[in-house]
């Protein structure tokens, strides 16, 4: 009918089975007549029809894709700390007036880490060398290892610096002297 | 043979070992089956509710190592419900009563609960061995339990169990005096332990020969744990995370050169792939290596790994490897005959992490290749037919596309041929699981070629009951067949129904089984138990015949209906 097409019916109408699944695919509740037993082409019509009309999405398929539930809890877990479990630091900046949160694990390596800094704080961290420092920018930046000594970002490779560096402080130049200048 | 005394002719029987072999010898004569019964000393039962633990007791008062699985396959995947069945309760209790010396217990897929587990520990002083596969019900403390009262214990094995971790300290149950172990698998347990306790029991147990960890062992206990106990010959490592600069991990270097015996190597449930360089020198000698619980490692990582594993024989892995690895693996790994690939992201299409091409790679580069287990995300009939012409081998292929009914997408083929082409090269195929879309043309090769095939799983497959009929007639050793939304029904079910007496099992769900048809078949074989699991509110579904059987399971068994069954199960 006209007006039920135009109204969407099918969409809210009330059924038991899977969101997705066609009326045929109901099983218990209904007492519908056995298909002909001899009709076997009709029966791989109509279930032909069912895959290409309303295939059950992956994730809604009971049981599929065949893995031990152990194996798949043990990976969501997985996932779900990777996804959220992060390595979030706390970045707090000399004179501002609350602290940020930032996921090192996101990024790649100490260019990408600085550029963040920046866009978060508006302030520039300068050039890094081995010898100096950031000799010569306002602000520098120290990370808290597990230690709890203050060092200076840049000193050590990427790798282990993430996996030391327990916060961030991006401290101002004239405070930073001590760390980065060659007196 | 029956002028020897029956000493004798026990003697002879002591060669005999595996059950099939036994079982047989057990029918030849009477006094055969006698002598057989008295001698026999380890009993595998692939279905608990085939058989009572009475019976059990009565034909082999020799018991010492028993085998049980309980729920069937699919239980796996959640398509049983819960409280379904397979306690092991009533066997132990029985086996308590009795004067059976068991000394190994061996269960997979069984509810095991925590007093189940104490009276185990307490009733058989010689016990030695427990292993529990793909188990739940118990806690800790059942675990504790047999620490604590085991005098014995040579093994505790805990393979992929739901384990309610009291956080207790089961670990520190083990007494002072025990010596003995030699396998101890903790992996699956979630909990925190004591490290100290598991330091010095590693320190007591001089045949410790595998240790198998839980993620909350850290790298530093992992390096104490291998200076104690270098001979192990089997380390599955729980966390293995560190600063590769420090003091501990240049110690961990260090050991690992001493720990020449080891052969397998799993876990890195945590892991920093910066370490695993610390690990190459072990991997020229690894004969299995499995990296399926470590997706902290990257497919580079993997690759890198694998290029030093030169001994492989089985290689259990994500898929994050990708074709490309699969292909060093190809190169490498000459001696390799099982590969199971696992997907790192079930539900996500978005990488495709390994293809067709992968396997194909892998059959040409590893002749020896046996036992296949591969979830990817498109198959093509070309590269089965290149994988059966390159591997004749195949004792096991379960070949898994993570969209159930996806067509070969450069044909658009259904997969028929190319399986058809597996089963006609494989004539020692045992097990096969199918995949892809399907029609009952796969079936007809599956039954005029698997002729030692045992066990089938089929899903969203064939058109008809020809499908099913192909197989029941074809596959004379058929012992275990599953299958789920299939447009089988009840032609094909009851066609042959003394064949179901030579199987172990058939499951059917999603199918076209009606109840009445189930009912016919009770009916005629009273040597099966045929049960209906029924999950919905349908209370009235004994009036309709024609309704269409969500799940049914039969099995042959000896003693009738199971006493045990939830409501939700209909025993015809």
């Amino acid at each position: 009918m006209v007006f039920e097409k135009d109204l969407n019916l099918d969409a809210t109408e009330l059924r038991l089975g899977l969101p997705g699944s066609s009326e045929e695919s109901i099983r218990i509740s209904n007492k519908r007549a056995l298909p002909d037993m001899n009709d076997d082409s009709g029966v791989a019509a109509a279930k032909k029809c069912d895959q290409e009309t309303a295939p059950p999405t992956k994730a809604q398929v009971v049981g599929w894709p065949p893995i031990r539930s152990y194996r798949k809890n043990s990976l969501q877990t997985k996932k779900t700390e990777a996804e959220t479990g992060g390595m979030y630091v706390k970045v707090s900046m000399d004179g501002a007036p609350y602290l940020r949160k930032i996921d090192l694990k996101v990024y790649k390596g100490y260019p990408e880490l600085f550029k963040a800094m920046e866009d978060m704080f508006k302030f520039k961290v300068g050039k890094y060398s081995e010898r100096e420092g950031y000799n010569g920018s306002e602000f520098v930046p120290t990370y808290e290892d597990k230690d709890g000594d203050w060092m200076l970002v840049g000193d050590v490779p990427w790798e282990m610096f993430i996996n030391a560096c327990k916060r961030l402080r991006i401290v101002r130049g004239s405070e930073a002297r001590g760390l980065g200048c060659v007196v | 043979m029956n002028y020897f005394p029956d000493e004798v002719v026990e003697h002879v029987f002591d060669f005999i070992t595996s059950h099939k072999d036994r079982n047989s010898v057990s029918l030849v004569c009477k006094s055969w089956y006698k002598i057989e019964r008295y001698s026999r000393q380890r009993v595998f039962i692939g279905n608990c509710y085939s058989i009572t633990p009475q019976r059990l007791i009565a034909r082999f008062p020799g018991l010492k190592s028993l085998t049980l699985k309980g729920k069937p396959h699919f239980a796996d995947f959640n398509l049983v419900p819960h409280d379904w069945g397979g306690f092991v309760d009533p066997w132990i209790k029985a086996l308590a009563k009795s004067r059976i010396g068991l000394e190994e217990l061996r269960l997979k897929r069984m509810v095991v609960s925590d007093d189940s587990l104490e009276l185990l520990s307490k009733s058989f002083p010689n016990f030695k061995s427990l292993v529990l596969v793909s188990c739940e019900g118990f806690t800790t403390d059942g675990v504790a339990a047999i620490a604590a009262n085991c005098r014995f214990l040579r093994e505790l094995d805990l393979q992929e169990n739901e384990v309610e971790d009291h956080r207790g300290h089961w670990l520190s149950c083990f007494p002072e005096s025990c010596t003995s172990l030699v396998s101890l698998n903790f992996a699956c347990l979630k909990g925190e332990i004591n490290l100290a306790s598991l330091e010095r029991l590693v320190a007591r147990s001089p045949n410790l020969k595998s240790l198998r960890l839980n993620r909350m062992v850290p790298l530093d206990t992992l390096q104490k744990l291998l200076m104690r106990a270098p001979q192990l010959v089997d380390l599955g490592i729980g966390s293995y995370v560190d600063d590769p600069s420090s003091e501990v991990f240049s110690k961990l270097k260090a050991v690992i050169q001493l720990c020449n015996s080891i052969r397998s190597l799993s876990g890195f449930l945590e892991v920093a792939p910066c370490c695993m360089s610390a690990i190459y020198p072990i991997c020229e000698n690894l004969t299995f290596l499995n990296l399926s619980y470590a997706p902290g490692l990257q497919g580079n990582d993997l690759t890198k790994l694998v290029q030093h594993c030169r001994k492989l024989q089985r290689l259990w892995i994500l898929d994050c490897i990708g074709d490309k690895g699969l292909g060093v693996v190809a190169s490498t790994c000459k001696e390799l005959q099982e590969l199971r690939v696992f997907p790192s992201d079930p539900f996500d299409a978005g990488n495709a992490a390994v293809t067709e091409e992968g396997l194909v790679l892998i059959s040409a580069g590893c002749p020896k290749l046996n036992s296949l287990l591969y979830f990817c995300h498109q198959m093509t009939n070309a590269a089965l037919i290149t994988v059966a012409k390159n591997c004749t081998n195949f004792i096991r292929f379960r070949l898994c596309i993570l969209d159930p009914v996806k067509a070969d997408p450069v044909t658009n083929q259904p997969l028929d041929e190319g399986f058809g082409a597996i089963v006609r090269s494989n004539k020692s195929l045992k097990r096969l699981s199918l995949s892809g879309l399907l029609t009952d043309q796969v079936f007809l090769y599956i039954g005029m070629y698997a002729k030692k095939l045992e066990m089938l799983s089929i899903a969203f497959a064939g058109d008809s009951n020809k499908g099913m009929l192909y197989v029941l007639n074809g596959c004379k050793k058929l012992r275990k067949l599953e299958i789920r939304d299939c447009p089988f029904g009840d032609v094909a079910l009851l066609e042959d129904m003394g064949k179901y007496e030579t199987m172990r099992s058939l499951w059917m769900s999603s199918c076209e089984v009606t109840l009445g048809a189930c009912k016919i078949l009770a009916k005629k074989m009273p040597s099966l138990n045929v049960e209906i699991i029924n999950e919905s509110e349908q209370l009235e579904f004994s009036l309709d015949d024609r309704l269409l059987v969500d799940k049914m399971y039969l099995y042959r068994t000896l003693v009738g209906h199971r006493k045990d069954k939830p409501e939700y199960v209909l025993l015809l």
